[in-house]
């Protein structure tokens, strides 16, 4: 019996209607198999990348400026072209999608675990701490949360030494970036626990006995996530932006490990000088990243709504 | 007999419920309430009900929407605390068991069944996980085989198949969720269940299975029931006695079968009059007009005067307490003063 | 000629699975001023039998086959345009939630008003005054000051009343109640099915009542058509459906309601529960559960076929040759 489940497992997943409606749907199939693409390059980089960027040893600057492979000078060593260093314009994109990923999974499992937890604990309990909860979730909404992003960073690196700072400058964005986006997994969740802690499940729960905590974790989480991914998968495409506008303001991850942002701003130098091409595929990169996972965000949304089904 | 027998058989009660309240805060947010110069209103759910419930027997509460019976099955079972009045479970004070450890020895041979099938499953849960819960919140079998084995016993108790603990509940109908609902009930093998509208929810011939079935883990086990219903057939059929509740307060207790044959209150009445039965076909009934008050602003004396054919000035002014007359107990100054 | 004919009515769901029939094969007749029941458990199919007549049946779901005549001609084929002018005009209706039938943006007098004038082609003023009569005769108290109130203004009770009045202000001759009564508690039930009753005598309209509540049915209805699975399995004059049952399964239903007069200590038990659209038995849908099943129902679908009374029953027991085979089975 045990042998056949994971076989039933999966039998389920293509029975369900998720994946109907995820197969019924050209454009969102398209956006996974790019979004899957890019991930799966990114995380293989260091293995599937035709150059290593970041090995100065490889690096000559007689390379430097190469055009795209179809432009005249081309260089089949170097499809995209290289930077002003003669690095490989492809293989940096390929390590900066994985900084920019890394950054933007990071910071939303931040900001999804910490909005959750409070999320949950504001509804579950009620009154005075879901009272003092919402006020502060409601303050944070005022600011746009790219400024709560800057200014944390900024606090950072006002209090440390420089050197410490580039050490931790990674964690450092995912915070800022994470802790700016708790309010919208927070109300979401607030809003879900005040409905499923009236469910007969909870009360059966409650009748014999169970702590709060252990209701919240093993019978009201489950419940709640649904709505919780959807976001999570809109806030992936926020928080890799947010990440890349950071960095192209120069104050998100160090220059040593550059992301689509950071290319997108050394790019930038050489826009006008007609070296086009070290700016625009990092650009080009960020907005199909971006775009793929917005729209596998809008259908999970959609899919999971029952109304529109 | 001995003289004081009867007095033991009556502190057999394995239930006693005293004087129990509860009130609800309905108030808008104090902001709001400070800028609008709005009072508190509080909402009178429960306002002071007494009943006993003997060993092995069945009591119902019924009512209309709004009359507080479900808010005392939840006071009952400890899902509110009162703010006024004692609960006693086999003469133990409710309101002495303070902390968590101290209540869950009580809380085991206490159960509750809910009204809607599909609410009272976690739907992200396996039945078998769901059954199992109680057993495992109360440490009562530490073996997995064994929890397992008691699960597939528990199944076939409700007339399911033990295979049907792999499933997930979206996989049930609403008559097999309700038997899921009890077999989980029944794993901390409790003494006293606390039945809320359990059939309401369901079609007639299921809700046919559901009472029979219930009727027989009464007898099998020696259950206490209180149940809640809404339906004066269904609680006729299931209970040994019964109190009529209106806005927070029972009007008449008593034997189901003195009920039927003799209603005293003119509510009671009311209610037996208003339900179509199937004996009655054709007959015409002439239905009592007027409709239940808010009972966040009761009418002043018996809640039932506006309504009721026989009030008078001291109905209008004075509330009637629950007295008792042969087997029965009645709360109305016209009973009381024989103006019927 | 009867009021309103159904005739082989079908309505089918068309899912991913398959296509599931909801409604198959179903025929009845209402007469003027009479008032037919329909009960049924949930997935019988007779609140989309119901909703299926005045075509509001919600998308994907579709009239498949069958005709439905009203006064002599077909209505469900004409254009929906024409068909939104047989809804009120000719057939009113009545749901379960009355929100669902008010507009919760306009006054009950507006929205009481706007469908005469639609239908009835009068003028404000006359529309006015009948229709706070209207609301006088559903027994509103004080109508001439409440007509200009908001629905969520009146309690679950009243609000049904103003549909009542809303369902017939413009005179139709048939109304479509679907559970009516299901939402009230049991007094104000009472008044409703009582007023119900009062204004389609007085105004000879005749009553398609839908319902799981068989004491409903029971004092209300003149016939009754008892559903299951989609089809019809017993249609006849109510007091022979409810006291000589000639379907097994209406016989199960009846035994399985718990009785207000005397005490069972069990009650007849169906096993079982109704079958999922998905799968509809073979045979005779109610076999699986049916107690005198024997082997024809299994595999030959019953139609509705004259029983020993004036009942008409879907079952086999009752076709000539079979009835006495079953019959013998029995003894």
């Amino acid at each position: 019996m045990a042998a056949f489940a994971p076989a039933r497992g999966l039998s389920r997943v293509f029975d369900s209607d998720l994946w109907w409606s995820f197969t019924r749907s050209p454009v969102v199939v398209v956006s996974a198999v790019v979004a899957l693409t890019m991930i799966l390059s990114a995380l293989l980089a260091p293995w599937i990348a035709p150059h290593d960027p970041f090995n100065l040893a490889t690096l000559d600057l007689l390379d430097a400026f190469t055009p795209p492979v179809w432009l005249e000078e081309g260089n089949w060593r170097f499809l995209l072209g290289t930077d002003d260093q003669g690095r490989d314009v492809l293989s940096t994109i390929m390590h900066g999608a994985r900084i920019s990923l890394f950054v933007g999974f990071a910071s939303v499992l931040f900001s999804m675990t910490l909005g959750i937890s409070l999320g949950l604990i504001a509804g579950y309990l009620g009154g005075t701490t879901d009272a003092v909860l919402m006020r502060i979730a409601d303050i944070q909404l005022t600011f746009p949360s790219i400024l709560v992003a800057l200014l944390i960073d900024g606090l950072v690196r006002a209090m440390l030494p420089r050197e410490l700072h580039d050490q931790i400058a990674l964690w450092v964005v995912i915070f800022a970036i994470g802790i700016s986006n708790w309010v919208q997994f927070a109300r979401t969740v607030r809003g879900s626990t005040l409905v499923e802690k009236n469910k007969e499940y909870v009360m059966a729960a409650r009748v014999i006995g169970l702590s709060p905590v252990r209701i919240m974790v093993s019978h009201v989480l489950p419940n709640v996530m649904g709505p919780v991914l959807v976001i999570a998968t809109l806030n992936l495409g926020f928080a890799i932006l947010a990440e890349a506008t950071l960095s192209f303001l120069g104050v998100g991850v160090p220059p040593t490990q550059p992301s689509l942002g950071t290319l997108i701003r050394i790019g930038n130098d050489f826009l006008f000088s007609g070296e086009w091409w070290i700016t625009l595929f990092p650009g080009i990169t960020l907005a199909v990243m971006v775009l793929s996972v917005n729209l596998l965000g809008d259908w999970l949304r959609d899919a999971l709504n029952p109304k529109l089904r | 007999m001995p003289p004081d027998a009867t007095a033991t058989v009556r502190t057999k009660a394995l239930v006693e419920v005293e004087d129990l309240a509860r009130d609800f805060d309905v108030s808008k947010p104090w902001l709001f309430r400070v800028l609008q110069g709005d009072r508190k209103r509080i909402l009178k759910a429960v306002a002071g009900v007494s009943f006993d419930i003997p060993k092995g027997t069945t009591l119902s509460l019924v009512g209309e929407s709004g009359c507080g019976k479900t808010t005392v099955a939840r006071l009952v079972v400890g899902l509110y605390p009162p703010s006024r009045g004692r609960i006693r479970f086999d003469g133990l004070d409710m309101a002495s068991l303070t902390s968590r450890a101290v209540a869950a020895p009580v809380r085991r041979r206490i159960q509750m069944i809910f009204q809607d099938p599909y609410a009272s499953l976690n739907p992200r849960w396996r039945v078998r996980d769901i059954i199992a819960e109680p057993i495992r919140a109360f440490g009562l079998i530490r073996d997995r085989a064994a929890i397992e084995a008691r699960v597939g016993e528990l199944l076939s108790q409700v007339k399911l198949s033990p295979k049907d603990g792999e499933k997930y509940p979206h996989e049930f109908s609403g008559g097999q969720r309700q038997r899921i609902s009890i077999a989980r009930a029944l794993s901390s093998t409790p003494e006293f269940l606390v039945c809320d509208e359990p059939t309401s929810a369901l079609d007639v011939s299921v809700q046919a299975q559901i009472l029979n079935l219930m009727k027989d883990l009464q007898r099998e086990l020696g259950l206490t029931y209180l149940f809640i219903s809404h339906n004066l057939a269904v609680v006729r059929h299931m209970s040994d006695r019964i109190g009529v509740m209106y806005l927070g307060r029972i009007v008449e207790l008593a034997p189901g079968e003195t009920l039927f044959a003799r209603p005293r209150h003119p509510y009671t009445r009311m209610l037996l009059d208003a339900i179509p039965d199937l004996e009655m076909t054709g007959r015409a009934r002439t239905p009592v007009g007027g409709e239940v008050p808010s009972p966040i602003d009761p009418p002043p004396g018996c809640a039932f005067h506006p309504r009721c054919p026989l009030a008078n000035a001291r109905c209008k002014a004075e509330v009637p307490s629950l007295r008792t007359v042969a087997d029965v107990q009645v709360a109305c100054h016209a009973v009381e003063e024989g103006r019927t | 000629m009867p009021l309103l004919e159904v005739k082989n009515l079908r309505v089918e769901f068309p899912t991913r699975r398959g296509t599931l029939v909801a409604v198959d094969d179903v025929s009845f007749h209402i007469d003027e001023g009479e008032v037919l029941g329909v009960v049924g458990e949930s997935g019988a199919g007779k609140s989309i039998t119901g909703v299926s007549i005045i075509r509001l049946i919600e998308p994907p779901g579709r009239i498949a086959g069958g005709q439905v005549i009203l006064n002599g001609r077909r209505i469900d084929n004409i254009p929906l345009e024409e068909m939104r002018h047989v809804r009120g005009k000719e057939i009113g209706a009545i749901f379960q939630d009355p929100l669902t039938t008010l507009n919760p943006l306009y006054t009950i007098g507006h929205q009481l008003v706007e469908t005469m004038q639609t239908h009835l082609g009068i003028g404000d003023k006359e529309a006015r005054a009948r229709a706070i009569r209207w609301l006088e005769d559903v027994g509103i108290p004080g109508a001439a000051q409440r007509i200009d109130a908001y629905p969520h203004q009146f309690s679950g009770g009243m609000r049904q009343r103003v549909v009542i009045a809303l369902a017939l202000c413009a005179e139709p001759r048939l109304v479509i109640a679907d559970e009516p009564t299901t939402a009230l508690d049991v007094s104000i039930q009472a008044q409703v099915i009582a007023l119900l009753k009062r204004l389609c005598r007085e105004h000879g309209t005749a009553i398609m009542l839908v319902t799981h509540d068989m004491g409903v049915i029971a004092e209300t209805a003149d016939r009754v058509a008892v559903m299951y699975a989609g089809r019809i399995a017993e249609i006849g004059p109510v007091r022979e459906v409810v006291k000589h049952a000639r379907h097994p399964y209406t016989d199960g239903l009846m035994g399985s309601i718990p009785s207000l007069s005397h005490k069972v200590e069990r009650l007849t038990q169906i096993e079982g529960s109704m079958p999922r659209l998905t799968d509809i038995p073979r045979g005779c849908a109610f076999n699986p559960r049916c107690p005198k099943v024997f082997d024809r129902c299994r595999t030959e679908r019953p139609d509705l076929m004259k029983t020993d009374g004036p009942n008409l029953a879907a079952c086999w027991l009752h076709a000539a040759p079979g009835r006495d085979e079953a019959l013998g089975h029995a003894a």
